[in-house]
Protein backbone atom coordinates (compact mmCIF):
# COMPACT_ATOMS: atom_id res chain seq x y z
CA UNK A 1 0.00 0.00 0.00
CA UNK A 2 2.82 2.39 0.67
CA UNK A 3 3.96 1.80 -2.89
CA UNK A 4 0.71 3.36 -4.10
CA UNK A 5 1.02 6.30 -1.75
CA UNK A 6 4.61 6.88 -2.73
CA UNK A 7 3.93 6.98 -6.44
CA UNK A 8 0.44 8.48 -6.49
CA UNK A 9 1.67 11.81 -7.77
CA UNK A 10 3.31 10.14 -10.76
CA UNK A 11 0.14 8.29 -11.63
CA UNK A 12 -1.93 11.45 -11.58
CA UNK A 13 0.66 13.05 -13.85
CA UNK A 14 0.58 10.08 -16.22
CA UNK A 15 -3.20 10.12 -16.36
CA UNK A 16 -3.24 13.80 -17.28
CA UNK A 17 -0.48 13.23 -19.81
CA UNK A 18 -2.24 10.43 -21.66
CA UNK A 19 -5.54 12.30 -21.51
CA UNK A 20 -3.88 15.25 -23.21
CA UNK A 21 -2.18 12.98 -25.70
CA UNK A 22 -5.45 11.21 -26.46
CA UNK A 23 -7.22 14.50 -27.16
CA UNK A 24 -4.29 15.52 -29.32
CA UNK A 25 -4.33 12.47 -31.57
CA UNK A 26 -7.93 11.32 -31.47
CA UNK A 27 -9.86 14.50 -32.17
CA UNK A 28 -10.02 16.08 -35.58
CA UNK A 29 -10.84 19.66 -34.64
CA UNK A 30 -7.65 21.72 -34.67
CA UNK A 31 -8.66 23.90 -31.73
CA UNK A 32 -9.35 20.87 -29.60
CA UNK A 33 -5.98 19.43 -30.57
CA UNK A 34 -4.34 22.60 -29.32
CA UNK A 35 -6.20 22.34 -26.03
CA UNK A 36 -5.01 18.74 -25.72
CA UNK A 37 -1.48 19.99 -26.26
CA UNK A 38 -1.95 22.55 -23.49
CA UNK A 39 -3.15 19.84 -21.12
CA UNK A 40 -0.11 17.75 -22.00
CA UNK A 41 2.12 20.72 -21.17
CA UNK A 42 0.51 21.33 -17.78
CA UNK A 43 0.89 17.67 -16.88
CA UNK A 44 4.61 18.01 -17.55
CA UNK A 45 4.73 20.92 -15.09
CA UNK A 46 3.24 18.63 -12.48
CA UNK A 47 5.78 15.98 -13.40
CA UNK A 48 8.60 18.32 -12.45
CA UNK A 49 7.12 20.03 -9.42
CA UNK A 50 5.81 17.01 -7.56
CA UNK A 51 9.27 15.52 -6.84
CA UNK A 52 10.51 18.89 -5.64
CA UNK A 53 8.21 18.98 -2.66
CA UNK A 54 9.49 17.93 0.73
CA UNK A 55 6.81 17.12 3.28
CA UNK A 56 7.24 19.54 6.18
CA UNK A 57 9.09 22.00 4.02
CA UNK A 58 7.90 25.37 2.93
CA UNK A 59 8.11 27.58 -0.13
CA UNK A 60 11.70 28.31 -1.17
CA UNK A 61 11.84 31.85 0.17
CA UNK A 62 14.49 32.09 2.83
CA UNK A 63 13.07 33.58 6.00
CA UNK A 64 14.09 33.35 9.64
CA UNK A 65 12.33 30.61 11.52
CA UNK A 66 12.04 28.12 8.66
CA UNK A 67 14.50 25.33 8.24
CA UNK A 68 13.34 23.00 5.51
CA UNK A 69 12.66 24.38 2.04
CA UNK A 70 11.27 22.72 -1.01
CA UNK A 71 13.64 22.50 -3.94
CA UNK A 72 13.66 25.70 -6.01
CA UNK A 73 15.36 24.40 -9.14
CA UNK A 74 12.36 22.76 -10.82
CA UNK A 75 10.31 25.87 -10.05
CA UNK A 76 12.69 27.91 -12.16
CA UNK A 77 12.54 25.48 -15.07
CA UNK A 78 8.77 25.30 -15.00
CA UNK A 79 8.40 29.08 -14.80
CA UNK A 80 10.23 29.30 -18.10
CA UNK A 81 8.23 26.39 -19.49
CA UNK A 82 4.87 28.01 -18.71
CA UNK A 83 5.71 31.20 -20.55
CA UNK A 84 7.16 29.32 -23.51
CA UNK A 85 4.00 27.22 -23.55
CA UNK A 86 1.77 30.24 -23.87
CA UNK A 87 3.93 31.57 -26.71
CA UNK A 88 3.55 28.21 -28.46
CA UNK A 89 -0.20 28.24 -27.89
CA UNK A 90 -0.46 31.73 -29.33
CA UNK A 91 1.46 30.76 -32.46
CA UNK A 92 -0.67 27.66 -32.86
CA UNK A 93 -3.85 29.71 -32.54
CA UNK A 94 -2.59 32.19 -35.11
CA UNK A 95 -1.94 29.30 -37.52
CA UNK A 96 -5.43 27.92 -36.86
CA UNK A 97 -6.95 31.32 -37.61
CA UNK A 98 -5.08 31.49 -40.91
CA UNK A 99 -6.06 27.94 -41.80
CA UNK A 100 -9.66 28.84 -41.17
CA UNK A 101 -9.38 31.72 -43.58
CA UNK A 102 -7.62 29.67 -46.22
CA UNK A 103 -9.76 26.52 -46.05
CA UNK A 104 -12.97 27.69 -44.44
CA UNK A 105 -12.85 24.97 -41.81
CA UNK A 106 -10.78 23.74 -38.89
CA UNK A 107 -11.70 20.07 -39.11
CA UNK A 108 -8.76 17.91 -40.03
CA UNK A 109 -10.69 15.53 -42.31
CA UNK A 110 -12.16 18.31 -44.39
CA UNK A 111 -8.78 19.98 -44.76
CA UNK A 112 -7.20 16.75 -45.97
CA UNK A 113 -10.06 16.24 -48.43
CA UNK A 114 -9.57 19.73 -49.80
CA UNK A 115 -5.87 19.11 -50.26
CA UNK A 116 -6.47 15.83 -52.05
CA UNK A 117 -9.06 17.44 -54.28
CA UNK A 118 -6.65 20.24 -55.10
CA UNK A 119 -3.94 17.82 -56.07
CA UNK A 120 -6.11 16.03 -58.63
CA UNK B 1 -8.88 17.53 -12.14
CA UNK B 2 -9.23 14.17 -13.78
CA UNK B 3 -12.98 14.72 -14.04
CA UNK B 4 -12.47 18.09 -15.69
CA UNK B 5 -10.05 16.65 -18.22
CA UNK B 6 -12.34 13.74 -19.13
CA UNK B 7 -15.16 16.23 -19.55
CA UNK B 8 -12.99 18.25 -21.88
CA UNK B 9 -12.21 15.22 -23.98
CA UNK B 10 -15.83 14.23 -24.42
CA UNK B 11 -17.45 17.63 -24.85
CA UNK B 12 -18.13 18.79 -28.36
CA UNK B 13 -19.29 22.31 -27.73
CA UNK B 14 -15.98 24.15 -27.90
CA UNK B 15 -17.02 27.08 -25.76
CA UNK B 16 -17.64 24.79 -22.81
CA UNK B 17 -14.30 23.13 -23.51
CA UNK B 18 -12.54 26.48 -23.18
CA UNK B 19 -14.38 27.24 -19.93
CA UNK B 20 -13.39 23.82 -18.61
CA UNK B 21 -9.83 24.63 -19.57
CA UNK B 22 -9.96 27.74 -17.41
CA UNK B 23 -11.28 25.68 -14.49
CA UNK B 24 -8.52 23.14 -15.08
CA UNK B 25 -5.86 25.84 -14.96
CA UNK B 26 -7.18 27.18 -11.68
CA UNK B 27 -7.23 23.71 -10.16
CA UNK B 28 -3.70 23.16 -11.37
CA UNK B 29 -2.63 26.42 -9.73
CA UNK B 30 -4.13 25.34 -6.39
CA UNK B 31 -2.39 21.98 -6.60
CA UNK B 32 0.86 23.81 -7.25
CA UNK B 33 0.37 25.94 -4.14
CA UNK B 34 -0.21 22.77 -2.14
CA UNK B 35 3.12 21.57 -3.50
CA UNK B 36 4.88 24.71 -2.21
CA UNK B 37 5.53 26.12 -5.67
CA UNK B 38 4.19 29.60 -5.09
CA UNK B 39 5.90 31.43 -7.98
CA UNK B 40 4.88 28.74 -10.41
CA UNK B 41 1.32 28.75 -9.10
CA UNK B 42 1.04 32.51 -9.56
CA UNK B 43 2.38 32.27 -13.09
CA UNK B 44 0.15 29.33 -13.97
CA UNK B 45 -2.92 31.09 -12.60
CA UNK B 46 -2.15 34.31 -14.45
CA UNK B 47 -1.06 32.69 -17.70
CA UNK B 48 -3.18 29.57 -17.89
CA UNK B 49 -6.43 30.81 -16.48
CA UNK B 50 -5.99 34.36 -17.72
CA UNK B 51 -4.16 34.85 -20.97
CA UNK B 52 -4.56 31.38 -22.42
CA UNK B 53 -8.28 31.36 -21.87
CA UNK B 54 -8.68 34.80 -23.40
CA UNK B 55 -6.65 33.79 -26.44
CA UNK B 56 -8.61 30.58 -26.85
CA UNK B 57 -11.85 32.53 -26.66
CA UNK B 58 -10.67 34.94 -29.32
CA UNK B 59 -9.60 32.08 -31.56
CA UNK B 60 -12.95 30.42 -30.95
CA UNK B 61 -14.68 33.59 -32.01
CA UNK B 62 -12.68 33.52 -35.19
CA UNK B 63 -13.27 29.91 -36.11
CA UNK B 64 -16.52 28.42 -34.91
CA UNK B 65 -18.06 26.89 -31.86
CA UNK B 66 -18.88 23.28 -32.57
CA UNK B 67 -16.77 20.22 -33.16
CA UNK B 68 -17.88 17.83 -35.88
CA UNK B 69 -18.84 14.28 -35.01
CA UNK B 70 -15.85 11.96 -35.37
CA UNK B 71 -16.12 9.73 -38.41
CA UNK B 72 -14.57 6.60 -37.02
CA UNK B 73 -14.46 5.34 -33.46
CA UNK B 74 -11.18 6.35 -31.87
CA UNK B 75 -10.19 2.87 -30.73
CA UNK B 76 -6.64 2.92 -32.03
CA UNK B 77 -5.70 6.23 -30.37
CA UNK B 78 -7.34 5.09 -27.14
CA UNK B 79 -5.41 1.83 -27.16
CA UNK B 80 -2.22 3.67 -28.02
CA UNK B 81 -2.68 6.18 -25.19
CA UNK B 82 -3.41 3.43 -22.69
CA UNK B 83 -0.38 1.46 -23.83
CA UNK B 84 1.87 4.49 -23.47
CA UNK B 85 0.34 5.20 -20.06
CA UNK B 86 0.99 1.64 -18.97
CA UNK B 87 4.58 1.84 -20.10
CA UNK B 88 5.08 5.09 -18.24
CA UNK B 89 3.48 3.74 -15.08
CA UNK B 90 5.78 0.74 -15.25
CA UNK B 91 8.70 3.12 -15.50
CA UNK B 92 7.70 5.14 -12.46
CA UNK B 93 8.42 2.31 -10.09
CA UNK B 94 12.08 3.14 -10.37
CA UNK B 95 11.55 6.81 -9.63
CA UNK B 96 12.12 8.09 -6.10
CA UNK B 97 9.00 8.03 -3.93
CA UNK B 98 7.16 11.19 -3.09
CA UNK B 99 9.06 13.59 -0.84
CA UNK B 100 12.26 11.61 -0.62
CA UNK B 101 14.98 13.80 0.86
CA UNK B 102 17.72 11.54 -0.46
CA UNK B 103 16.65 11.76 -4.07
CA UNK B 104 19.32 13.14 -6.43
CA UNK B 105 17.22 16.17 -7.12
CA UNK B 106 17.71 17.38 -3.57
CA UNK B 107 21.35 16.57 -3.04
CA UNK B 108 23.20 18.02 -5.99
CA UNK B 109 23.07 21.77 -6.52
CA UNK B 110 19.89 22.76 -4.69
CA UNK B 111 21.29 22.86 -1.12
CA UNK B 112 24.04 25.19 -2.33
CA UNK B 113 21.52 27.55 -3.90
CA UNK B 114 19.41 27.52 -0.78
CA UNK B 115 22.35 28.23 1.51
CA UNK B 116 24.49 30.58 -0.53
CA UNK B 117 21.76 32.28 -2.54
CA UNK B 118 20.62 34.94 -0.09
CA UNK B 119 24.20 35.64 0.91
CA UNK B 120 25.64 35.98 -2.56
CA UNK B 121 22.75 37.84 -4.16
CA UNK B 122 21.00 39.51 -1.25
CA UNK B 123 17.64 38.23 -2.45
CA UNK B 124 15.60 36.01 -0.10
CA UNK B 125 13.39 34.59 -2.84
CA UNK B 126 15.63 31.79 -4.05
CA UNK B 127 13.54 31.16 -7.16
CA UNK B 128 14.02 34.75 -8.36
CA UNK B 129 17.70 34.61 -7.46
CA UNK B 130 18.25 31.44 -9.47
CA UNK B 131 16.10 32.67 -12.35
CA UNK B 132 17.68 36.10 -12.71
CA UNK B 133 21.19 35.57 -11.47
CA UNK B 134 22.43 32.00 -11.37
CA UNK B 135 20.57 30.95 -14.51
CA UNK B 136 20.33 34.33 -16.14
CA UNK B 137 21.20 33.01 -19.59
CA UNK B 138 18.17 30.74 -19.62
CA UNK B 139 15.93 33.66 -18.76
CA UNK B 140 17.49 35.66 -21.56
CA UNK B 141 16.72 32.82 -23.95
CA UNK B 142 13.19 32.60 -22.67
CA UNK B 143 12.59 36.32 -23.13
CA UNK B 144 13.80 35.97 -26.70
CA UNK B 145 11.42 33.02 -27.20
CA UNK B 146 8.47 35.09 -25.96
CA UNK B 147 9.52 37.91 -28.26
CA UNK B 148 9.80 35.50 -31.18
CA UNK B 149 6.36 34.11 -30.43
CA UNK B 150 4.92 37.60 -30.51
CA UNK B 151 6.81 38.46 -33.69
CA UNK B 152 5.61 35.24 -35.30
CA UNK B 153 2.00 36.01 -34.50
CA UNK B 154 2.43 39.51 -35.87
CA UNK B 155 3.91 38.08 -39.06
CA UNK B 156 1.05 35.61 -39.44
CA UNK B 157 -1.85 37.86 -38.62
CA UNK B 158 -0.77 41.29 -39.66
CA UNK B 159 -3.13 42.82 -42.13
CA UNK B 160 -4.68 46.25 -42.13
CA UNK B 161 -8.43 46.25 -42.03
CA UNK B 162 -8.65 48.41 -45.11
CA UNK B 163 -6.66 45.94 -47.16
CA UNK B 164 -8.77 43.07 -45.94
CA UNK B 165 -12.00 44.74 -46.96
CA UNK B 166 -10.39 45.48 -50.36
CA UNK B 167 -9.44 41.93 -51.23
CA UNK B 168 -12.40 39.98 -49.99
CA UNK B 169 -12.39 36.26 -50.71
CA UNK C 1 -20.89 44.60 -23.20
CA UNK C 2 -20.75 48.32 -23.69
CA UNK C 3 -24.10 49.04 -22.13
CA UNK C 4 -23.77 47.04 -18.98
CA UNK C 5 -23.25 49.59 -16.26
CA UNK C 6 -22.27 47.23 -13.46
CA UNK C 7 -19.38 45.87 -15.53
CA UNK C 8 -18.18 49.31 -16.47
CA UNK C 9 -18.21 50.67 -12.93
CA UNK C 10 -16.56 47.61 -11.43
CA UNK C 11 -13.88 47.60 -14.11
CA UNK C 12 -13.08 51.23 -13.54
CA UNK C 13 -12.78 50.53 -9.83
CA UNK C 14 -10.62 47.46 -10.31
CA UNK C 15 -8.21 48.77 -12.91
CA UNK C 16 -5.92 50.85 -10.65
CA UNK C 17 -5.71 48.01 -8.14
CA UNK C 18 -4.77 45.52 -10.82
CA UNK C 19 -2.06 47.76 -12.21
CA UNK C 20 -0.80 48.53 -8.72
CA UNK C 21 -0.74 44.84 -7.93
CA UNK C 22 1.26 44.19 -11.07
CA UNK C 23 3.84 46.77 -10.02
CA UNK C 24 3.88 45.35 -6.49
CA UNK C 25 4.51 41.85 -7.77
CA UNK C 26 7.27 43.16 -10.02
CA UNK C 27 9.19 44.97 -7.33
CA UNK C 28 8.61 42.53 -4.51
CA UNK C 29 9.73 39.58 -6.58
CA UNK C 30 12.82 39.54 -4.45
CA UNK C 31 11.03 39.00 -1.17
CA UNK C 32 7.93 37.06 -2.04
CA UNK C 33 6.54 35.17 -4.98
CA UNK C 34 6.56 37.17 -8.12
CA UNK C 35 9.02 38.70 -10.49
CA UNK C 36 8.98 39.80 -14.08
CA UNK C 37 6.70 37.23 -15.71
CA UNK C 38 3.85 37.39 -13.28
CA UNK C 39 3.93 41.19 -13.23
CA UNK C 40 3.94 41.40 -17.00
CA UNK C 41 1.00 39.04 -17.37
CA UNK C 42 -1.05 40.73 -14.63
CA UNK C 43 -0.45 44.15 -16.13
CA UNK C 44 -1.45 42.94 -19.58
CA UNK C 45 -4.55 41.26 -18.11
CA UNK C 46 -5.62 44.56 -16.56
CA UNK C 47 -5.57 46.31 -19.93
CA UNK C 48 -7.20 43.34 -21.64
CA UNK C 49 -10.06 43.57 -19.13
CA UNK C 50 -10.43 47.25 -19.91
CA UNK C 51 -10.46 46.55 -23.65
CA UNK C 52 -13.01 43.75 -23.28
CA UNK C 53 -15.46 45.84 -21.29
CA UNK C 54 -15.06 49.20 -22.99
CA UNK C 55 -14.34 48.11 -26.53
CA UNK C 56 -11.14 47.53 -28.46
CA UNK C 57 -10.74 51.13 -29.58
CA UNK C 58 -10.87 52.45 -26.02
CA UNK C 59 -8.24 49.91 -25.05
CA UNK C 60 -6.05 50.99 -27.93
CA UNK C 61 -6.32 54.59 -26.80
CA UNK C 62 -4.93 53.56 -23.41
CA UNK C 63 -2.13 51.41 -24.83
CA UNK C 64 -1.51 52.38 -28.45
CA UNK C 65 -0.24 49.77 -30.88
CA UNK C 66 3.06 51.43 -31.60
CA UNK C 67 3.84 51.68 -27.88
CA UNK C 68 3.11 48.00 -27.36
CA UNK C 69 5.34 47.05 -30.27
CA UNK C 70 8.18 49.16 -28.93
CA UNK C 71 7.75 47.61 -25.48
CA UNK C 72 8.09 44.15 -26.97
CA UNK C 73 11.50 44.82 -28.38
CA UNK C 74 12.70 47.17 -25.65
CA UNK C 75 12.46 44.47 -23.00
CA UNK C 76 14.75 42.08 -24.83
CA UNK C 77 17.19 44.86 -25.63
CA UNK C 78 17.22 45.93 -21.98
CA UNK C 79 18.05 42.42 -20.87
CA UNK C 80 20.83 42.05 -23.42
CA UNK C 81 22.02 45.52 -22.54
CA UNK C 82 22.50 44.58 -18.91
CA UNK C 83 24.62 41.70 -20.09
CA UNK C 84 26.69 43.99 -22.26
CA UNK C 85 27.14 46.40 -19.36
CA UNK C 86 28.70 43.54 -17.48
CA UNK C 87 31.22 43.08 -20.29
CA UNK C 88 31.96 46.78 -20.61
CA UNK C 89 32.68 47.12 -16.90
CA UNK C 90 35.24 44.38 -16.94
CA UNK C 91 33.44 41.16 -16.09
CA UNK C 92 31.84 38.41 -18.14
CA UNK C 93 28.58 38.73 -20.07
CA UNK C 94 25.64 39.06 -17.67
CA UNK C 95 28.01 39.30 -14.73
CA UNK C 96 26.32 41.25 -11.99
CA UNK C 97 29.20 41.47 -9.58
CA UNK C 98 30.90 44.31 -11.41
CA UNK C 99 27.86 46.54 -11.72
CA UNK C 100 28.41 48.35 -8.45
CA UNK C 101 31.12 48.83 -5.86
CA UNK C 102 29.70 46.19 -3.56
CA UNK C 103 29.05 42.81 -5.28
CA UNK C 104 25.79 42.19 -3.48
CA UNK C 105 24.56 45.65 -4.46
CA UNK C 106 25.60 44.85 -8.01
CA UNK C 107 23.46 41.73 -7.87
CA UNK C 108 20.50 43.79 -6.71
CA UNK C 109 20.89 46.24 -9.57
CA UNK C 110 21.38 43.55 -12.17
CA UNK C 111 18.35 41.57 -11.01
CA UNK C 112 16.22 44.72 -10.91
CA UNK C 113 16.93 45.73 -14.49
CA UNK C 114 16.72 42.21 -15.79
CA UNK C 115 13.30 41.65 -14.24
CA UNK C 116 12.14 45.01 -15.61
CA UNK C 117 13.18 43.95 -19.10
CA UNK C 118 11.36 40.64 -18.75
CA UNK C 119 8.17 42.33 -17.52
CA UNK C 120 8.26 44.79 -20.43
CA UNK C 121 8.58 42.08 -23.04
CA UNK C 122 6.03 39.73 -21.50
CA UNK C 123 3.35 42.39 -21.03
CA UNK C 124 4.03 43.74 -24.52
CA UNK C 125 3.66 40.31 -26.10
CA UNK C 126 0.48 39.44 -24.22
CA UNK C 127 -1.13 42.75 -25.13
CA UNK C 128 -0.05 42.48 -28.75
CA UNK C 129 -1.45 38.96 -28.98
CA UNK C 130 -4.77 40.15 -27.65
CA UNK C 131 -4.85 43.08 -30.05
CA UNK C 132 -4.04 40.84 -33.00
CA UNK C 133 -6.69 38.26 -32.23
CA UNK C 134 -9.40 40.70 -31.25
CA UNK C 135 -8.61 43.03 -34.12
CA UNK C 136 -8.94 40.15 -36.55
CA UNK C 137 -12.40 39.30 -35.36
CA UNK C 138 -13.58 42.86 -35.71
CA UNK C 139 -12.47 42.94 -39.30
CA UNK C 140 -14.59 39.91 -39.99
CA UNK C 141 -17.78 41.13 -38.42
CA UNK C 142 -18.27 44.77 -37.72
CA UNK C 143 -20.22 45.50 -34.62
CA UNK C 144 -19.92 43.97 -31.18
CA UNK C 145 -16.53 42.55 -30.31
CA UNK C 146 -15.83 39.37 -28.42
CA UNK C 147 -18.34 38.74 -25.65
Amino acid sequence: MSEVAAHYSYWVTIFLMIAGMYILIARGNLLKKLIGLAILQTSVYLLYIAPAKLIGGTAPIVAPGFELYSNPLPHVLILTAIVVGVATLALGLALVARIREAYGTVEEDEILQRDRADEE
Amino acid sequence: MAVVVVGMALQRNLFSVVVLFGIYSFLMATVLVALDAVDVAMTEAAVGAGVSTVLLLSALHLTGAEEAKPLHRPLLPLALSLAVGGGLAYGTYDLPPFSDAQAPIHTHVAPRYLKEGPKETGVPNVVTAVLASYRGYDTLGETVVVFTGGAGVIALLRRRRREKKGRDR
Amino acid sequence: MKGDIVLRVVTKLLMPFMLLFALYVQFHGDFGPGGGFQAGVIGAAAIVLYAIVFGLRAGQRVAPEWLVEKMLAAGVLLYAGVGLAGVLLGGNYLDYFVLAADPVQGQHRGIFWVEAGVALTVSGVMLKLFYMFAGRGRAMDEGEGDA
